[in-house]
Order: C-alpha cells, then sequence, then structure tokens
C-alpha cells in the first residue's frame, strides 16, 4: 500500500460484456442474414441504396467495436481511415483501372498499415488522452487530403468521381440491388471473421487488455503487439467499409470525411452497445436515420433533438441496444416456460 | 530578426485565445477527469447571452457580470441534471453525452440568435498597443484577464477552504468524503467555474472571431492543444500552453517551408498527438500512477 | 449502560459477495475497543459499513441516530473519523494542508489552529515538516499523519484500519501509545482494527474477535489476552 502513491482506481474507459454475450446465436443470425437478404426484393432502389449504406456504417461501427470493446482503446478517429479507404479504392480504379471489387482487399491493406503505425505511438496513451489523439488525426484529415501535392491523384478540394459497377454475369439486377447484395456478402464475411477473431487467442488478449492492462502484461500477453494489432484490424475493417463507401455514393471529397463522421461512428458504437457486434447494425441505423427523424420533429431545433434522443438513450440504457436485446430475450425466456 | 520578434508576438496574441480556451478545459478536467467537448458550444452560448444583454440596454460590463454569473449557474445545473447521473457510467458514456450536449447547445443557439454572423464589442478598443500593430489592445486586454485570472485560480485553490476541498476532492475522491467533504457538490462547482471561466473565454474571443453559433469550432481544438501541452492537471501550463501553441503556429506558418494556412490545423494537431506521446503528463502536469 | 456505538445483524456486500452474515457488537463512550481477526474475516468491511462505504443491511446506530442511508461525507460530520487502510494520505499536498482537510468541515477558525498545534504536539516530526509534500514522508510519518488528520474533526470516535500495516516495530509502539493517550487524555473512543493482536490486546480495553463475517468471541480485552485457548485457535500467537 505505501509503495503506491497517489494512486487512481480509473473509471473504466469500457464497460464491455464478456465474450460469451458479445455475439448473437446461429439460428437469430442467420434469420436476421435472410431477412436482410431478402428486404431488397420487395423495396424500391432508394431504401435498397439506404440499406447499403446502413450495411457500410455497420461495418465501420463493427470496426471500431473491434478495437473499443475489444481491447478498450478509445478512438475519435476512424473517419480518417474511412477516409484513406476510401481515396485508395477510388485512386485506384481511376488511376490505374483496377476493378472495384479488387480495390477491397488492397484498400483493407493500406488502412491496416495505416491503422498498425499509428497504433504504435498510441500506445502510450489511454482513455481520454487517446481519445483526443485520435479526434486530432480526423480533424487533420481533410486538410490532408486538400493538400496541393496530392492533388494529381486525390483532385483536390473537388475529389474524385467514381463509376458504379453494374451486376456481373449478365445479372438482370439494377445496379443498386447489386451494390447492395455485394456490401452484403462483404459485410458477412467480416463479421464472421470478426466474431471468430474475438473468440480467438488474439480475441482473448484483446479482452484481457482490456479488462486490466497491468494484469495482462503480468500474465505473459504482449501488450503491445496486440494493441497495436487490434488498431491495424479496425483500421483495415474501417478501410474496406471506406472504399465500400465510395463505390456507393461514386464520390470521394475531403468535406466527406471530416471528424463529424468520426463522432457519428462513435455514438453508433454506444448506441449499438460497446463490445456487443451484431449492435453495429442499430447503432448504425441510430446515425443515419436518427438526425432525419429529428429533422422531421424540428428543422430549426434538429441538433437538439438529435442531442436529446441520444441523452435518452445513454440514461435509459446505458448498454445500447445490448441491454434491449439481453431484455427481449430474458422476455421470451419467461415466457416460454 | 525582427520578423520573428513579430510573429512570436503575433503568435501570443492569438495564443490568447487558446490559453483562455484551455483554463476552462483543465477546471472541468481537474473536477471530472474528463474532456468536455462542448465547453466551447457552452462558452459560444454564454457570449450571446451577453450579446443579448446588451441588445436590452445594458452597459458591457454589467452583461460580462451577470453572464459570468448566469454560466455559473448554468454549469451546475447542467452537471446536476444531464451528468451527475451518469457519474459512474464508463468514460465513453459521458463523452457521448458530451457530444449530445453539444450538439443541443449548437442548435438552440442557431435557433434563438441564428445563424448570422454578429459583431461582439471589447472593453479594450481596438487600437494598436504600444504602437505595434500586430497587438492591439484588445488582445493586450485579453492576455491581462487571462493572467489575471489565473492569478485568482491560484489564490482561489491556494489559499481558500473551498479550493482545498476541491483539490482533495479531484485527488482522492474516497479520502475526501472521510474528511466530510460532498464530493458530488465540488464536481458541481467545477462545472460551475469552468462555464464561468468559458464565459469570459467566449467574450474576449467573440470580438476576434466574431459572434456565431459556430464560432468555437475552430478555437476548442486549438484549446485542447495547449491545455494537453501544459498538462491537463495544471491551470498554470494550460495557459502557457496557449501562448506556445499561439506562438508555434505562427512560426511554423512562416518558417517551415509550403506550411502555408492550409497546414496550420494539421501541423497544431500533430503537436498535440507529438505531446501526448511524449510527455502524456504536458509540460507541468503530474504524472498519475494506475493501480491494477 | 447503553453503547455509543451499536451495531446489530449487520451484513454488508461487494456486488454479489456476501462478507459479513449478521454482525452484532457495541462500544462504549470512551472505550478502546479492537476488532480482531485473519485477513478476509471482515474487520475492514465492518469499519467500512459504518462509514457507508459499502453496501450493507441490518442496523448501525451512533448515539440512537441511524447510520445506514446516510452518505460518507454525513456521517463524518456527525463525529466519526475514518483513518482507511493505506492511510488515505493527499500526497500531492503539504503536511499542513492535510491536517486543514480534516478540520474542513469546522467553522471555528481559532480552535482549528490550534489544534493544529496540539498534533504538532502530539506527533513532533509533523510539525518539522508541515511545509513539506505529505507524498514524501516515510510510512510511519504519513500514518502519524493519518491519525492527526482524523483528529482535526474533534471526532467523538475513531475508526482506525490496521494502523500497524508495514510499519516498524518500534514505531507501531510509538504510534499506539499515543493512541492510548489521545483516548484518555482528549475522551475519544477508538475502535481500531488489527491483525497485530498482541500489541492491540495490550492497549484496548474491551476486544471482539471476527472470523467468515460473523463475532465468534468478545469481552474484556486482558481476559482474551490471557486466555491461551482463544488465543492459539483465533489469533494465533
Amino acid at each position: 500500500m505505501a509503495a503506491a502513491q497517489e494512486v487512481v482506481t480509473e473509471t473504466p474507459t469500457v464497460e464491455a460484456p464478456p465474450k460469451r454475450a458479445m455475439t448473437l446465436g446461429y439460428g437469430t443470425s442467420l434469420a436476421l442474414l435472410g431477412l436482410l437478404a431478402l428486404v431488397p426484393l420487395f423495396a424500391k432502389n432508394f431504401i435498397i441504396f439506404q440499406m447499403t449504406t446502413l450495411l457500410i456504417y455497420a461495418l465501420a461501427v463493427l470496426a471500431l467495436n473491434i478495437l473499443t470493446g475489444g481491447s478498450g482503446q478509445f478512438s475519435l478517429g476512424q473517419s480518417a481511415f474511412y477516409a484513406v479507404g476510401a481515396y485508395s479504392s477510388a485512386i485506384l480504379m481511376e488511376h490505374a483501372n483496377i476493378n472495384y471489387a479488387l480495390t477491397l482487399p488492397i484498400s483493407g491493406v493500406i488502412c491496416f498499415a495505416f491503422g498498425y503505425l499509428f497504433g504504435k505511438p498510441a500506445l502510450r496513451l489511454s482513455g481520454i488522452y487517446l481519445a483526443l489523439a485520435t479526434f486530432a488525426l480526423a480533424t487533420a484529415m481533410p486538410q490532408l487530403l486538400k493538400l496541393g501535392v496530392l492533388e494529381p491523384w486525390t483532385g483536390g478540394v473537388q475529389g474524385l468521381v467514381v463509376d458504379k459497377p453494374d451486376a456481373p454475369f449478365g445479372l438482370k439486377m439494377s445496379q443498386d440491388m447489386w451494390l447492395y447484395y455485394f456490401t452484403l456478402a462483404v459485410s458477412t464475411a467480416i463479421y464472421i471473421f470478426s466474431v471468430n477473431l474475438l473468440k480467438s487467442r488474439s480475441g482473448r488478449a484483446f479482452m484481457a487488455i482490456r479488462d486490466n492492462e497491468i494484469a495482462a502484461s503480468a500474465m505473459g500477453i504482449d501488450v503491445a503487439r496486440y494493441k497495436t494489432l487490434a488498431f491495424g484490424i479496425s483500421a483495415g475493417i474501417t478501410g474496406v467499409a471506406g472504399a465500400l463507401g465510395a463505390i456507393a455514393v461514386q464520390f470521394v471529397a475531403p468535406d466527406s470525411y471530416t471528424v463529424t463522421l468520426a463522432i457519428s461512428l462513435f455514438l453508433g458504437m454506444v448506441v449499438g452497445g460497446v463490445g456487443w457486434l451484431p449492435g453495429s447494425i442499430v447503432g448504425a441505423a441510430f446515425i443515419i436515420f436518427v438526425p432525419n427523424i429529428a429533422e422531421s420533429i424540428s428543422k430549426g431545433l434538429s441538433g437538439a433533438v438529435f442531442g436529446v434522443l441520444l441523452f435518452l438513450v445513454i440514461f435509459l440504457m446505458p448498454h445500447g441496444a445490448r441491454q434491449v436485446a439481453m431484455f427481449g430475450q430474458r422476455l421470451v425466456g419467461k415466457l416460454w416456460k | 530578426m525582427e520578423l520573428l520578434i513579430n510573429q512570436v508576438l503575433a503568435g501570443i496574441a492569438t495564443g490568447a485565445i487558446y490559453a483562455c480556451m484551455a483554463l476552462a478545459i483543465v477546471m472541468i478536467y481537474q473536477a471530472i477527469e474528463n474532456l468536455n467537448f462542448a465547453q466551447g458550444e457552452m462558452a459560444m452560448f454564454s457570449t450571446f447571452v451577453a450579446w443579448q444583454l446588451m441588445q436590452w440596454g445594458l452597459s458591457y460590463w454589467e452583461a460580462f457580470l451577470i453572464t459570468v454569473v448566469l454560466s455559473f449557474v448554468g454549469g451546475i445545473v447542467i452537471e446536476r441534471l444531464l451528468f451527475k447521473p451518469l457519474a459512474k457510467a464508463p468514460i465513453l458514456t459521458n463523452v457521448a453525452g458530451f457530444i449530445a450536449l453539444f450538439a443541443i447547445v449548437n442548435s438552440c443557439a442557431g435557433l434563438i440568435w441564428d445563424f448570422t454572423i454578429k459583431e461582439f464589442p471589447t472593453p479594450f478598443g481596438s487600437a494598436p498597443f504600444l504602437g505595434s500593430q500586430l497587438i492591439s489592445t484588445h488582445q493586450a486586454g485579453m492576455i491581462g484577464v487571462t493572467l489575471l485570472l489565473l492569478l485568482l485560480l491560484f489564490f482561489f485553490f491556494r489559499f481558500t477552504r473551498i479550493g482545498l476541498a476541491m483539490r482533495a476532492a479531484a485527488a482522492l475522491p474516497e479520502s475526501a468524503r472521510l474528511v466530510g467533504i460532498n464530493t458530488s457538490w465540488m464536481i458541481a462547482l467545477g462545472w460551475g467555474m469552468a462555464a464561468a471561466i468559458g464565459s469570459i473565454a467566449g467574450m474576449l474571443i467573440a470580438p476576434v472571431v466574431f459572434l456565431e453559433p459556430n464560432m468555437m469550432g475552430g478555437v476548442l481544438i486549438y484549446g485542447f492543444a495547449a491545455a494537453v501541452l501544459g498538462g491537463l492537471t495544471s491551470p498554470f501550463g494550460a495557459v502557457i500552453g496557449g501562448f506556445l501553441v499561439g506562438i508555434f503556429e505562427n512560426l511554423a506558418g512562416t518558417y517551415i517551408p509550403g506550411v502555408g494556412n492550409e497546414l496550420k490545423l494539421p501541423i497544431a494537431l500533430a503537436l498535440i498527438i507529438f505531446v501526448l506521446v511524449v510527455r502524456p503528463a504536458g509540460l507541468f502536469g503530474r504524472a498519475i500512477v494506475k493501480r491494477v | 449502560m447503553t453503547a455509543m456505538l451499536n451495531v446489530k445483524d449487520l451484513r454488508a456486500y461487494y456486488g454479489q459477495v456476501q462478507a459479513l452474515h449478521g454482525l452484532a457488537f457495541g462500544l462504549k463512550e470512551g472505550s478502546l475497543t479492537t476488532l480482531l481477526g485473519a485477513n478476509g474475516a471482515g474487520k475492514t468491511t465492518t469499519l467500512r459499513a459504518i462509514c457507508s462505504m459499502v453496501r450493507a443491511t441490518g442496523s448501525i446506530e451512533f448515539d440512537g441516530a441511524s447510520l445506514l442511508g446516510r452518505s460518507t461525507e454525513n456521517i463524518v460530520r456527525l463525529g466519526i473519523a475514518h483513518v482507511p487502510q493505506g492511510r488515505g494520505t493527499f500526497t500531492a499536498m503539504t503536511v499542513e494542508e492535510n491536517l486543514q482537510l480534516g478540520a474542513i468541515t469546522r467553522k471555528d477558525k481559532a480552535g482549528i489552529a490550534s489544534d493544529i498545534e496540539r498534533m504538532y504536539n502530539h506527533f513532533p516530526v509533523l510539525k518539522q515538516r508541515h511545509t513539506q509534500q505529505a507524498g514524501t514522508l516515510s510510512g510511519g510519518e504519513q500514518q502519524m499523519l493519518a491519525v492527526a488528520r482524523a483528529l482535526m474533526l474533534r471526532p467523538r470516535l475513531m475508526l482506525l484500519d490496521e494502523p500497524s500495516f508495514g510499519l516498524a516495530p518500534l514505531i507501531v509502539r510509538e504510534l499506539f501509545r499515543i493512541l492510548g493517550k489521545i483516548n484518555r487524555e482528549d475522551k475519544v473512543s477508538i475502535l481500531v482494527v488489527e491483525q497485530n493482536a498482541e500489541l492491540a490486546l495490550e492497549l484496548a480495553d474491551q476486544a471482539y474477535v471476527i472470523e467468515t463475517g460473523r463475532i465468534v468471541m468478545s469481552g474484556n480485552a486482558s481476559e482474551i489476552a490471557n486466555n491461551e485457548d482463544i488465543r492459539k485457535s483465533y489469533l494465533g500467537y
């Protein structure tokens, strides 16, 4: 006791659920996937496009969830990785004529490297300090993309226009619908990867670090390696989401990737439930639709309505959508008996 | 050489803005160990209140005083209503709360006072200060007020019982409760003081950047940079940090080739990251040992 | 004679885990009572429950007023000073500021000033270091500071959690001597939790032995100290 002066038992950065509670059961997952696969057959193109956006944001929120919910690191800078992914994909398509589908893994790898490198210095930071550093990165990103030196590739302030892909193999499908299924396939693959990642040895290491870094290192976990790895993987997935986003909206420009996007993704994670991967889609829905709802309630006060709704979510369900899901599960369990 | 001196002077002038904001940021950090991302918006709202009071015919100093008092009360009310219930929640949830507060305050200000730019008066005039074109009397006044605030804070924390109690509550909440300090109210008091200091910062900044709901967008991030540079646990450091960021920004813009206005912001941000990585406690902050 | 502190059926919980199982004991005004027991028996929890620092049920009465449900700071204001395990020193502040903090709830400036002088008489080493940062003091000095800080409240009851922890035997003796003096001269009732049973029994007039959250033995301190069976089975010396 005497040795530890001025000790602070910190409020936890993250209060995350145990590993088992981080995913859905097989049945529920398949049902949800089926539902997502069927919706476009009955919806208009605009709705399908919105669903595509939903999946893309869900992917970005999922990536943040791995970082924060998984390894306990805090980021308010995901928009930077998203931007790098989007630009990588757009530049590869426009300047190198690479097929859109191939740009995804390349963007992912580029962002993995970027995230991994950023994760190195970020190792020394935790909690609110890391939030601030990532926030700074996100704020700087649009400025960097506008740089004159990079203009031949990035198109400067104007940005780049990207072609929307047609459905392959002569499939009779609208561009929007094809893109939706393409995105759904990619998202599902990444979701499965993420679930398995968190169940793996690395996932356990992440969670040990999240729950107690000092104890984790005492157990022989290479804390530095796993923390940077988490940053890399999170950035990689965000990059893929950014690339998909670029393809979907057919356009990249510096001001599409401001810190507002990073904050949105962060809110999406909080609303969806930190550490609960399926919550990512709920969180994505919140950040896409709630601003619209707020706008329809009051045009002049949409920001205030959004803020109030957000406060309601935090107060009523501090664990986000996970809490609702657990409650529902218990309710169903009771009714069953 | 003259260029250098001029740039340093200009840097100090802009740095005063950041120093003011950083002081408010440090106040709240002392109380809750968290960064209030809505701090700038609260300051902006306070400044609008002062503007409104003057529109209703009050003199500058009357409006100034009333605004500081209202902001103090407002800060306490916000803490009691919105953030006291989150006291035991994870940092993450609190940050989401700050963002929500940001949205609410910004949007309400826009609705009440709309988004057109308004001029805000200065009590110090805007003539050149001591014949220097680089620093105006307003900026000199701003530096003076910032230093005065710092001095007052120093005396408050060092020599008053309530200041001592606030320090104790921030350092070791459990021990503070064991000597009979109501730590929860100390946090509310911290919010009130941060809001009051923020309102002063807002009223000093407004004549420079003009009054509008988004006026703090650019300032807050520099305020963070300043607070981090000086150390989030040190009001003195925050003010020094503010001046340093101002000087650094100006010198980088002048001497590093290719750094025009477009790169000033990234440079300030790079500075944040650099300082955080090299010396997380800042220049004047104290390091804190963590327990398993 | 009614007790000053009366604890009945006290149950305390850390999350789901129950640490105290219906503890009951009393403490007479002016007495120096010790609570003995092995690691994990619930001694610290008992003190924490009195100061409402852990979730508890049952009844704790201080001078007839119920303490359960009050906040820690309100309980302290009733005149109960608690020297926690690890001492709770404000390490970044000076010795004198630490003493000032002990009296933060009091309004009588002159009284506070004279009490600080009184503490310097009890603990001369604190006077030598009164402008020094408390974190620079040695363990024993910090323990003395913690006791002095608690006394600055002018408490009627002082709770001490393992004051001997980590201190050299000579310093422990000195500390206990001063505690006895404070108890007799300043009429402060003391409840001290100790693992060093031999020394605590020497000092105390009343003793309770606690095991797995229950009182298993109570009585006159000297009787317990002289009963070899109890000593061997519960106190281990």
